[in-house]
């Protein structure tokens, strides 16, 4: 055993790698812990990051040290006899400037699953990557592929162990399985519920007046792009903090597709144009 | 009986902030072309009013293809740039070549945003060429919100520059206007006159720029004075 010891032989087998890599690699993977982990996020210097975050915001001359992180906007989904749509703005805000107005808040997981962003940008990607992960290694074990209440559980259940810690997040998660379509709306406080008309972000209230009015399962394809679109477009309107492109997407048995690109600002003088008089 | 007198002009004792970030001002632009980016950044280091260096590069080489440019909290653009760097070593000698742009921008991101409950006060802009050659550039916000654009301000002065780009770039909101290719000498000249306007007008951004122009070549570093006031 001495002898072993003396010759750096280590006889006992090891399950933690990380315990064996050389102390460069070792500081490193303390400063990228999540490459090893996705779930694993470094822990803070202090308690209660929600609320010690904002606190520390200023330097040693006491300057306002503001950090302003992208948020995502209004976004809406519905069921209808078609399947599912999906209608988003593109504004990405940090404080009161506009960081981004191209920003795509419907996040393409895989061909039959599809997640809207809103709340903080960061948040909303990084673990809307991880449950992409989680979907494929899921398909790869059990050689079909995950249901739309699996994933939107998968993903409720990551976040809510940071519930609390100020991670900021709702999102809807839709897409098509063996039991048709599906549309679960979920939030960085844990609630996930199903249902059939969903809408999320600053500009929710402002789309829901326009989507509400228009709504009935029997729409027609056509209808309801016009209507996911012109929802939106009113939020922009009314929101300050939505605007930028208008993204629609269809979801159906087939998968999902991209129904249209357009510019607010374009939409805006076509609506106009339709509510003059025709004389 | 004997009282004991407090020390004389001793303050009553207060509670040590903690305060770990500071801001040590710096912008980035970036440009990409066809098949070139510029990326440029400003020399000036400060702390509040007080000027530390006149000659702090803030671009950072990470390949013949990627340079990134970090700037805000100047030790957490040491600590990321540092880690970033053994980062893509590690990566070199396990795969016997260089990370292409686009997976160091992924990269970046997962890394910024292990700290997400206490985030790297940095403002992040990498340009480079991707996988096709073509011209790249990616913003960051401080907890690893990335996205692609053609041209993007990043820094003290990014308020300030980027309607400038948007206007002359990318040519936003004109009439008609189609933005057409940048070249080479075009982007290098809007990167000039952003960073002298900045300088003009904003405290934290001065003395000189360091300018980057990348592409299948490799990198081409070129030097700029701004005014020293």
């Amino acid at each position: 055993m001495a002898l072993a010891e003396l010759c750096g032989l280590d006889t006992q087998f090891k399950f933690n790698l990380r315990k064996n890599v050389i102390p460069m690699e070792e500081d490193i993977a303390q400063y990228t812990g999540n490459l090893y982990n996705s779930s694993q996020l470094a822990v803070p210097p202090y308690m209660n990051p929600a609320e010690s975050l904002a606190a520390i915001q200023q330097d040693e001359l006491g300057n306002n040290i503001r950090m302003h992180f992208d948020h995502g906007t209004t976004t809406l989904g519905f069921r209808y006899q078609g399947g599912v749509l999906l209608a988003v703005d593109s504004r990405a805000t940090g404080g009161s400037y506009i960081g981004s107005s191209d920003v795509k808040k419907i996040i393409e997981l895989n061909d039959y699953l599809l997640a809207t962003m809103a709340g903080g940008a960061a948040d909303c990607v990084y673990w809307d990557r991880v449950l992409a992960k989680h979907c494929r290694l899921y398909e790869l074990r059990n050689r079909e592929r995950i249901s739309i209440a699996a994933a939107s559980k998968l993903m409720s259940n990551m976040v809510y162990n940071y519930k609390g810690m100020g991670l900021s997040i709702g999102m809807m998660i839709t897409g098509w399985d063996k039991r048709g379509s599906s549309l679960y709306y979920m939030d960085s406080e844990g609630t996930r519920t199903k249902g059939d008309c969903f809408s999320v972000g600053s500009g929710s209230v402002h789309a829901f007046g326009v989507l509400d009015s228009g709504y009935h399962w029997d729409l027609t394809n056509d209808e309801a792009y016009d209507l996911g679109r012109r929802s939106i477009y009113h939020a922009t309107y009314r929101d300050v903090a939505s605007g930028g492109m208008i993204r629609v997407y269809h979801v159906t048995e087939k998968g999902w597709t991209s129904i249209s690109v357009d510019d607010c600002s374009e939409l805006h003088y076509k609506y106009e144009d339709e509510r003059k008089p025709k004389s | 009986m004997a009282m004991i007198e407090p020390f004389a002009g001793h303050t009553p004792v207060q509670a040590q902030r903690f305060s770990p970030y500071s801001d040590n001002g710096g912008t980035i632009v970036a440009i990409a072309g066809e098949d070139f980016a510029v990326i440029g950044s400003d020399t000036r280091l400060t702390v509040g009013y007080s000027i530390n260096t006149r000659e702090q590069s803030k671009l950072f080489r990470l390949s013949d293809k990627t340079v990134l440019g970090s700037c805000g909290c100047w030790c957490d653009v040491l600590t990321l740039t540092r880690v970033l760097n053994a980062r893509l070593q590690m990566y070199n000698h396990e795969h016997q070549k260089e990370m292409n742009t686009p997976a160091v921008a992924q990269l970046l991101s997962t890394m910024l945003y292990y700290k997400r409950f206490f985030p790297y006060y940095v403002s992040n802009l990498l340009a480079g060429l991707d996988a096709d050659g073509k011209g790249a550039v990616y913003h960051y916000d401080p907890v690893g919100h990335y996205e692609r654009n053609q041209y993007y301000a990043g820094g003290s002065s990014s308020a300030l520059l980027q309607p400038f780009l948007d206007n002359q770039v990318g040519m936003k909101n004109m009439n008609g206007a189609v933005p057409e290719a940048i070249t080479r000498e075009r982007a290098v000249a809007i990167v000039k006159d952003a960073f002298i306007s900045a300088a003009e007008r904003e405290i934290h951004t001065g003395d000189a720029i360091i300018i980057n122009i990348i592409d299948k070549t490799g990198v081409k570093e070129e030097r700029f004075s701004l005014r020293k006031d």
